[in-house]
């Protein structure tokens, strides 16, 4: 896993993510996800693009099944994008690493 | 110019790739929308003979794919959206980007179908699903529903039980086609129930509020339609092949499926051949697939010989 991506559960999703000033990108998942895996390399390219105006986190929704529930997440992969610790954009399944930057760039414009 | 170019990764792309690449074929893979395909979205493969105590679908395709670089096939994580197999060389596009190739290799392969309704389009992902094991995780202690007849819905449903607290089969007819086993194991589930002679018609929620809320389904006999509330709903009423890209450019048949000549992989067009399920209507394994996958790239490599 790249270090730019950080990995966030109950104890710390209030700090780095809801309380964030800057976009967060959070990517739910799984070991027993196949798709999930699929786009790992997409949000480390991202992680990497991104670092230093947003922050790009990964959640394993089996050891934050409390935070799955709270967002109404009932598939994986699923991004959900926060801005001021408010969802702004939701993406579900296969999404394109141009689809994602560009839902970030109009966030940290915004 | 590329020699070959194989579109799709699933057990025939990528037995495809290998042998492909064995023979020096520098093969590309086009990995497409699903890397790994279908096997990416089950638990254990217990079927896939040299694997004794099963393996997981997607830890099975990991070892396709690596086998397949390690002689070096160059694989991407790219979908093809058009290609042209009007002239030769033919042209398989990627957005704007154009590959030329000799020739092609076609294991697209299948996807889960769907009823067809706006409704289900937009709450796919929020309550409706083609994919147990992806998120039945998320429906512990929900009551939820299971579409279809077949064994793909026994075993879903079967498997749901592990989460759910109650799943409802809803299914067309009076009777399931799922083998006898298949049946038993599900009709024998405290947690199950069926629904005979029944069809969802519509469904209901809001994808940015709490989702699938419930459906409108209806009594096939009497036309008579009820509202159900739910949680969720997974649809296994079978799998159609994703041959959308080449309607037009090749032979296919009334269903989808490519039309390949008998014993061969070769399509209606020189120089392209199709394998795994996305010409196999009848056996749709792991292990048939790459076993055409493997047909299909010596029938490439006796191809190019001869060209």
């Amino acid at each position: 896993m790249s270090e730019l991506t950080i990995d966030v559960n109950e104890d710390n999703f209030d700090a780095i993510v809801i309380n964030s000033d800057k976009p967060v990108l959070v990517d739910f998942w799984a070991e027993w996800c196949g798709p999930c895996k699929m786009l790992t390399p997409t949000i480390e390219a991202i992680a990497e693009e991104y670092n230093d105006k947003s922050s790009i986190v990964k959640i394993n929704v089996d050891d934050a099944p409390a935070i799955a529930t709270k967002y109404g997440i009932r598939s994986i992969p699923s991004i959900l994008l926060f801005s001021k610790g408010e969802v702004v954009e939701q993406r579900v399944g296969a999404v394109s690493k141009e689809e994602l930057t560009s839902l970030l760039d109009k966030t940290i414009e915004g | 110019m590329h020699k070959v170019i194989i579109i799709g990764s699933g057990p025939a792309g990528l037995t495809s790739a290998i042998y492909a690449a064995r023979a020096d074929l520098n093969p590309l893979v086009f990995e497409g929308v699903q890397p790994g395909g279908q096997l990416t979205i089950t638990t254990d493969v217990e079927n896939y003979p040299g694997f004794p105590d099963g393996i997981l679908g997607p830890e099975l395709m990991d070892r396709f794919r690596k086998q397949a670089q390690e002689f070096g096939a160059k694989t991407l994580f790219e979908n093809v959206d058009r290609v042209d197999f009007s002239s030769k060389p033919y042209k398989l596009y990627v957005g704007d980007k154009e590959y030329e190739t000799e020739s092609v290799i076609i294991s697209t392969g299948a996807s889960a179908k769907l009823l067809g309704l706006e409704s289900e389009t937009k709450l796919m992902g929020f309550g409706v699903s083609a994919c147990a094991t992806c998120d039945g995780f998320f429906f512990k202690e929900k009551d939820i529903l299971v579409v279809g007849g077949g064994d793909s819905a026994m075993e879903e449903a079967t498997y749901l039980t592990k989460f759910a607290s109650s799943v409802t089969i809803v299914h067309r007819r009076e009777e399931f086609r799922a083998s006898k086993i298949m049946q038993d194991r599900a009709l024998n589930h405290p947690k199950i129930s069926v629904m005979w002679n029944s069809e969802i018609v519509e469904m209901h929620g809001d994808p940015a509020g709490k989702g699938l809320e419930s459906v409108d389904i209806r009594n096939i006999p009497s036309g008579e339609v009820s509202n159900l509330s739910t949680d969720g709903v997974f649809m296994a009423i079978g799998h159609k092949p994703n041959s959308d890209v080449f309607k037009g450019q090749l032979d296919l048949n009334d269903a989808g499926y490519i039309v390949t000549s008998p014993d061969s992989t070769a399509t209606s067009v020189e120089g392209v051949f199709a394998s795994g399920d996305i010409q196999d209507f009848t056996y749709k394994q792991a292990v048939t697939a790459a076993g055409s996958g493997c047909m299909a790239a010596i029938e490439v490599e006796r191809y190019l010989e001869g060209h």
